[in-house]
């Protein structure tokens, strides 16, 4: 009763298993960033968050993954669904806008592009190649022509400008408070706040999303990376601050 | 597209062909990049395919040049000159067509940079009536244009401009004859 043979050679082959054990498919999965994503625009900007949690069933791969790629300077991608996928697309993408870059800017601005041109680059391999990918990405960016814009791409290669979005397994448990809680034009620091406290909530719920926050924020001056470890996430209802580890002996 | 146009001199289907290849450039790149095609990146690939045709034997090369003006949002407003040697080069104010060397030094009296649609629309009427050769046979001349006035995108001029600045400009090649005479 396998339902798909080639991709569970895949998987088992990956993992060294012999095919013929008959190990049922779901009980291996391939490598998915099981994610919390999202990205919003604010006055001046646009800011992205993620997880950082890798997840291949229930083993955690990396708990400190990056799931915010660098496009170019000013345009990054959110990525979930399958690992393998994203970081194709993300390569496959960068490598097109750097070429149409060449041609189109030459001297001026080497490192920036237009993020609706990243964005229907992204939505072009998402829907020529959606039967064979699983990836849900949100390019966020900002430039000189239409300013800071939020596009997301969903699993079946569609593309809309939206003022926020969340994606990724973890997304299904904020949508209703990211609804309620939105306000147009927050200033930088109200923006990212906002981020930070969606993403904390639904790593809170999701199994597949967990371990630190990751934000960048685009504006006109250029980008910058932040990190939320658990400790300095908010917390939600019931739960138990973190306890300080030690490490070698010192407090952390 | 709507926001790039083009005009031709020399054989009149090697220009339809040239317009016809530039419709296919702008069609493809709004299909994968899902914009407008930038004027840089059209003129560059209309460059590439004229340029295909002198470097085999088995095809001769465009007997057409042709003018293309295109908006930008970078860019702004923007004139291309196309040859058949494959030559694409930017231009402030360009001429193509038999008149052209005295229509150029027309457009070489005239202070571009300060010129407005309406203005430029009179003037290109006056080159082209006072350079045209009287020995040839009558003719119709057509405007078109792209400006703020025409929304960005390429258009006939107005009929009532049209009229305005063909009679403007009959009107100064008489006052030329008379002065002549």
């Amino acid at each position: 009763s396998f339902q798909d043979d080639t991709a569970l050679s895949t998987t088992m082959a990956a993992y060294g298993v012999p095919p013929a054990l008959g190990v049922a498919p779901e009980m291996m999965e391939e490598i998915s960033t099981g994610t919390t994503i999202m990205a919003c625009q604010y006055d001046g900007g646009v800011v992205l968050g993620a997880d950082s949690r890798t997840s291949t069933g229930t083993y955690v791969a990396n708990r400190a993954s990056d799931k915010i790629t660098m496009v170019t300077d000013n345009v990054w991608m959110c990525r979930s669904g399958s690992a393998a996928d994203t970081q194709n697309v993300c390569a496959y993408v960068k490598n097109l806008t750097e070429e149409h870059n060449m041609q189109r800017r030459g001297d001026l601005d080497p490192g920036m592009a237009d993020v609706k041109l990243v964005a229907n680059l992204t939505m072009q391999l998402a829907y020529k190649n959606k039967d064979k990918l699983s990836a849900g990405m949100i390019i966020g960016g900002w430039d000189a022509t239409l300013g800071a814009q939020v596009y997301g791409i969903p699993l079946g290669g569609s593309m809309q400008r939206v003022p926020f979005t969340v994606g990724g397994s973890g997304s299904a448990y904020i949508y209703g408070w990211c609804d309620n809680t939105w306000r147009e034009n927050m200033t930088r620091e109200e923006a990212e706040g906002w981020v930070a406290r969606a993403i904390s909530l639904a790593i809170a719920r999701d199994a597949s999303s967990g371990g630190v926050v990751r934000l960048v924020t685009i504006h006109s001056k250029g980008s910058s990376r932040q990190m939320l470890e658990p400790k300095h996430q908010s917390l939600c209802e019931s739960e138990l601050p973190v306890i300080p580890r030690k490490v070698g002996g010192v407090v952390g | 597209d709507r926001h790039a146009g083009m005009a031709g001199t020399g054989l009149a289907p090697d220009a339809r062909q040239i317009v016809s290849r530039a419709r296919s450039e702008c069609a493809q790149y709004l299909s994968f990049y899902g914009d407008r095609i930038p004027a840089q990146i059209l003129a560059d690939r209309m460059a590439h395919y004229m340029h295909l045709f002198t470097l085999y034997w088995s095809v001769r090369p465009f007997g057409a040049s042709s003018l293309m003006a295109v908006k930008d949002e970078h860019d702004g407003y923007a004139l291309y000159l196309l040859e058949p040697s494959g030559e694409c080069q930017r231009y402030h104010g360009a001429a193509i067509g038999k008149g052209r060397q005295a229509a150029k030094n027309e457009i070489e009296k005239l202070d571009l940079g300060n010129l407005s649609a309406a203005e430029a629309v009179r003037h290109v009427a006056r080159i082209v009536y006072a350079t045209h050769d009287e020995k040839d046979k009558e003719f119709e001349c057509e405007l078109s244009w792209i400006c703020d006035a025409s929304g960005g995108e390429f258009k006939r001029v107005p009929k009532h401009v049209v009229d305005e600045a063909v009679e403007a400009a009959k009107a100064a090649l008489e006052s030329d004859d008379e002065m002549d005479a």
